[in-house]
């Protein structure tokens, strides 16, 4: 029964992008994943319009005060098991933002992340590098 | 028929799990010719499988403050109306003569369980974006269910004014299947839309439009309740081609059966890639005035056996 679960959560973790205040960049990376030229959706990876549907969170940007209620927010309407990816710079250690006044993060102070990815944007091939990381951490 | 042989055919075969199995199947088929229209690879062959087990086995969040049953209720009525649907539809193919008066009407009300399940479920989880989605899914389902019902008629004039099915479908094997003449022709486009309607594939995918009210009547579901409604949409991809066949091209007894059935689906699967989406709006005058307006004239057409 467990290993049914895994596998199944290995094959198809449907990722949902939460856009807490990056620049941008790292959200057209992701896009980027979705095109023919790296096509995600051969490891089933598929990119789903709501929190419900999804397995893995992708978040981009820095955490600020405004965004924290938010992401709370998101990652407990996230069924469970669920994967938290931090991708950019920005998630691993504020970044550039990291003197504001604003700024709250990294996000682990917070919710569980299992990897971060870093970059400025990251390369898509990071990003998928990544997340096979955080699938191998399941076991 | 006994009754374990009725529970046999619900349950395993031609009902629920074969029908699943199958049209699991049949949305991998889909996802992957979509991926090769768009020159991708796309996702290996047990990918509808994974989904599938993924979703029995996570947690089902039910909204605070939705109701408990009509949520449960909604999911659950697309699949055993279409597991019904399909024992029927196999039954009736293989002994035509075995029928009942108004099977035909039977089918078409099972078919229209499954939206109003969505519509249900929608309802039921207190989201606005799903209020919007189960309200355009309303408005979808009155548009198609009128070009839809007078093909139907269509059918009926051509078989002699029977609502056997059984009948409908010895009549095109003793003489020709209808779909050889122009009414027949016009049918068989309008059930091809309309079936396109039902499964929610583009051109008609207004009410779960993933970029704008993301996957609208869907948005609350996770869990074993999201997996029952990819499941009954699975066997809806498996059993409306199956419909339109036995109703137009002669029932599918023969082994050329299943070179329709893949002509059909590859048409559904073709028509989903190379359209853009229509406003609701929209897909009520394409419904109503277009393809009703064909269909009136497929039933004129039939009334003088053309
Ligand atoms: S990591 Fe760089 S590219 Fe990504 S959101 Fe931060 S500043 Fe923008």
């Amino acid at each position: 029964m467990a290993n049914a679960k895994l596998w199944g959560l290995k094959k198809s973790p449907w990722v949902f992008h939460v856009a807490a205040a990056s620049c941008n960049n790292c959200d057209i990376e992701i896009l980027d994943l979705l095109t023919p030229r790296w096509d995600v959706e051969r490891f089933g990876i598929v990119l789903v319009g709501s929190p419900r549907h999804a397995d893995a969170l992708l978040i981009t940007g820095v955490l600020n005060r405004k965004s924290l209620p938010r992401v709370i927010d998101v990652y407990e309407q996230t069924p469970k098991p669920c994967l938290v990816i931090g991708v950019g710079s920005c998630t691993c250690d504020n970044h550039i933002f990291a003197p504001s006044y604003n700024v709250v993060g990294p996000y682990d102070k917070y919710i569980p992340v299992d990897v971060y990815i870093p970059g400025c944007p990251p390369k898509p091939e990071a990003i998928i590098i990544g997340v096979v990381k955080a699938l191998k951490r399941l076991g | 028929m006994s009754p374990i042989i009725l529970l046999f055919n619900f349950v395993i075969f031609p009902g629920f799990l074969f029908s699943a199995v199958v049209g699991l199947f049949l949305t991998w088929v889909d996802r992957k010719v979509t991926a090769r229209v768009q020159m991708r690879v796309g996702p290996p062959w047990y990918q509808p499988y994974a989904d599938f087990l993924k979703l029995l086995l996570k947690e089902t969040i039910i909204p605070q403050g939705a109701s408990k049953v009509l949520f449960f209720l909604g999911p659950l009525l697309g699949v055993v109306s279409m597991s019904i649907f399909a024992v029927m539809l196999f039954y009736m193919n293989f002994n035509p003569d075995k029928t009942f008066v108004g099977d035909l009407i039977v089918m078409i009300y099972l078919l229209a369980l499954p939206p109003i399940g969505v519509i249900i479920g929608a309802s039921a989880s207190k989201n606005p974006l799903a209020s919007v989605g189960a309200s355009r899914e309303m408005t979808q389902y009155f548009s198609y269910e009128l070009p839809f019902l007078i093909c139907v008629a269509i059918v009926i004039v051509k078989s002699g004014g029977s609502i056997r099915f059984g009948e409908i479908v010895l009549a095109q094997q003793n003489t020709a299947p209808f779909l050889y003449s122009i009414s027949g022709v016009i049918a068989a486009i309008v059930f091809l839309l309309s079936a396109q309607a039902k499964l929610g594939y583009v051109p008609f995918d207004a009410p779960e439009a993933e970029q704008e009210i993301m996957a609208g009547p869907y948005i609350e579901f996770s869990g074993v309740a999201l997996a029952m409604y990819k499941l009954s949409r699975a066997m809806m991809l498996f059993l409306l081609p199956l419909f339109i066949i036995s109703l137009l091209w002669g029932g599918f007894t023969s082994w050329w059966a299943i070179l329709k059935f893949l002509l059909l689906i590859v048409l559904i699967v073709l028509i989903k890639n190379t359209n853009p989406r229509l406003r609701i709006d929209q897909t009520l005058k394409f419904m109503w005035l277009g393809l009703g307006g064909l269909s009136i004239i497929g039933l004129i057409l039939a009334f003088y056996k053309l």
